[in-house]
């Protein structure tokens, strides 16, 4: 019976690309304007945007996915005016820089007749958008938060190394309290380290050496918890259980594979999102396959069962 | 010519007996540091996070021994954290392309091209600012910003890690310890101790002081402006490239947010250590203790209770200036 559904979707989809074919002589354009890789994160988004743009590209003959990187709001602002100058867009994804100063251009765009497709971070006005697709840093916090209480007993000593002050890094921390209210878990000390590997090596070797007891470390970034762990393994304490991250860079989605006995799980905020929205702009356009609306992608535990899925060896996040 | 030779000398060795306030002043506060991080949490004090401190604190302090140089010599160089991390990629690059063929051997072979990597973004530095006649400012600001995007490049804004053979073998470099006490504090002051060498014993350290001093006087004595202050820029790079090496085996990896603002880290430290920074004096020993004045602020605020998160960097900007302000006022 699947068997069948399956067939009749694939001959579906298949006669609706033919249609298509034969209706658009021209290519679609699919614009992506993302931030330049200046960080792992980043790295991960253009590293999704190209494969995505590769597949898409060669998949269909009849839509070109045309990615563009920014290194700050105002050069993005300015390849916007480029990508929409000399053609028609389609469909534009977009994962802006600032809310403040992308708002404006997009809906310049969008007045051009184009689908808009806003990625991680919000316009400020909502109305611009067709499709708004993000991941969710509130889970991040709170199911590592369940984790380390379902794991600790309920009871424990933990640090938490936060980012930069910012939503993101806010809201993964209101989810990693909420997560943990109602248990005897502490939060013996929570301090900014950047995002940055070498900050949090040094911020961990500080609570090492003010805490005697710390059960568990949440970094609520793996470049972070690269630090922490070697902080923690140059100590040789051994009373620490647990040290967990998020974000889903590779290295740690590895240690989860390999069954690691401190980093057994990661919550993933994963770059592939833009991958994600990609194609499902490209479904719109040549599928017919309405998808108006908001998506969110959940941060479900990363573990050893599922952890391929989330596994990009050859990103360089 | 003797004669010439050894009168600095003894005036310099008069001035060590008349106790010298002006030089002691980091000493001083870094003192009163200690004091009072005993009093807020006694674990401050601990061998351990001593130990743990004074090493982090190594890449400044060796960066800023070149940077002493710099700035006495009249000038000033913003890309020494770019370089840093443009240093480190180059160097886990080449050994990760070397073990294959030569073992661990690519390890004192990386660590020599860091060198020689090192002396040439100098020598890119000196020669842009003395024969191009480019502002420090804005030159070093120009490189700043290309090797924080070759770095960039290099890792595709991801991570270069070095490779996993190689990883146990280099950590001693900066795990290690020699009698007990962690290499990278036995490597920064071998670098302090040939820079003071070279700047208060050599006639390049006095030519230095002089441009630094007063540009014009030091033409008419027949100083090389251009020759004093590009050798500055290059002794600089060679200093990144040992930090650089001391480094990479922490974090095992180069990555594009590598020696982020290390630079005004670099030139707080020589300023807190009684360099002036308009050029003419440097303090070698002071900057040292400027270095590890900084990161003892930074290790105090995670150590003490009361300062909330939000609070650290102003609380540490305080600090700055209340350490200068110590200097200042026991001259």
């Amino acid at each position: 019976m699947t068997k069948m559904k399956w067939a009749v979707t694939a001959a579906t989809l298949g006669a609706l690309l033919l249609a298509g074919n034969a209706i658009a002589a021209d290519k679609k354009v699919v614009a992506v304007s993302i931030p330049a890789a200046d960080h792992g994160w980043t790295s991960g988004i253009v590293y999704h945007a190209q494969a995505a743009a590769k597949e898409i590209n060669a998949a269909f003959p009849n839509v070109e996915v045309v990615v563009k990187t920014s290194p700050s709001a105002a050069a993005q602002v300015s390849a916007l005016e480029d990508l929409s100058a000399g053609r028609k867009l389609d469909a534009l994804v977009i994962l802006p820089h600032t809310s403040e100063e992308l708002t404006m251009p997009v809906k310049a765009v969008k007045e051009g007749g184009t689908f808009i497709t806003v990625v991680d971070r919000g316009l400020n006005d909502p109305a611009i958008q067709d499709l708004y697709l993000a991941g969710d840093n509130i889970a991040v916090g709170k199911n590592t938060a369940k984790f380390l209480v379902d794991k600790l007993g309920g009871k424990g000593n933990l640090v938490v190394l936060r980012g930069i002050p910012t939503v993101i890094d806010d809201e993964r921390i209101q989810g990693f309290k909420d997560g943990i209210a109602g248990s005897d878990l502490k939060i013996l000390d929570i301090q900014y380290a950047n995002w940055n590997s070498d900050d949090a090596f040094k911020l961990m070797q500080d609570y090492l050496a003010k805490y005697p007891q710390i059960d568990a470390v949440w970094a609520n970034d793996d470049d972070m918890l690269l630090g922490v762990l070697e902080a923690i393994k140059q100590s040789s304490r051994t009373e620490i259980k647990y040290a967990l991250g998020g974000n889903g860079m590779k290295e740690i989605i590895k240690k989860v594979i390999d069954g690691d006995a401190m980093t057994p799980v990661e919550t993933p905020y994963p770059p592939s999102m833009i991958k994600t929205a990609i194609y499902m702009t490209v479904a719109n356009l040549i599928g017919q396959a309405p998808i108006r609306g908001v998506v969110k992608l959940d941060a479900p535990l990363i573990t050893k069962d599922n952890a391929a899925e989330y596994y990009f060896p050859d990103s360089p996040f | 010519m003797s004669v010439a030779t050894t009168e600095p000398g003894r005036l310099e060795r008069d001035r060590d007996f008349n106790f010298n306030w002006a030089a002691a002043g980091p000493f001083l506060a870094l003192l009163v540091l200690l004091a009072i991080g005993f009093v807020i949490n006694p674990d401050f004090l601990s061998a351990t996070n001593l130990s743990n401190v004074i090493t982090r604190s190594a890449f400044i302090a060796i960066i800023a021994v070149g940077a002493t140089f710099v700035i006495s010599s009249g000038g000033l160089d913003l890309s020494v954290g770019s370089m840093a991390a443009f240093i480190t990629g180059i160097t886990i690059m080449c050994m990760n392309m070397m073990v294959p063929n030569v073992g661990l051997w690519s390890i004192p072979a990386g660590m020599a091209i860091a060198v020689l990597a090192g002396i040439a973004c100098g020598l890119v530095n000196g020669v842009i600012v003395t024969v191009g006649k480019i502002e420090p400012f804005i030159a070093t600001l120009g490189t700043m910003g290309i090797f924080r995007a070759l770095i960039t490049y290099m890792s595709d804004g991801g991570t270069i890690p070095i490779d996993r053979t190689l990883r146990e073998a280099y950590r001693p470099v900066y795990f290690g310890t020699v009698a007990g006490i962690p290499l990278p504090i036995l490597i920064s002051l071998a670098v302090a101790a040939l820079g003071a060498f070279i700047l208060y014993k050599t006639k390049y350290g006095r030519q230095c002081a002089a441009a630094g001093a007063n540009e014009d006087v030091a033409r008419y004595s027949g100083i090389s402006i251009i020759r004093t202050r590009t050798i500055a820029y290059v002794i600089q790079g060679a200093c990144v490239a040992i930090a650089a090496i001391c480094y990479v085996p922490r974090l095992g990896a180069a990555t594009p947010t590598t020696g982020v603002l290390w630079e005004l880290q670099v030139i707080t430290a020589v300023v807190i250590g009684g360099t002036a920074l308009r050029g003419g004096k440097g303090r070698i020993w002071g900057t040292v203790a400027g270095a590890v004045i900084l990161e003892l602020i930074a290790n105090l605020m995670v150590l003490s209770d009361f300062v909330s998160e939000y609070l650290v960097a102003a609380v540490q900007g305080v600090i700055i200036i209340i350490a200068m302000l110590i200097q200042r006022f026991s001259k």
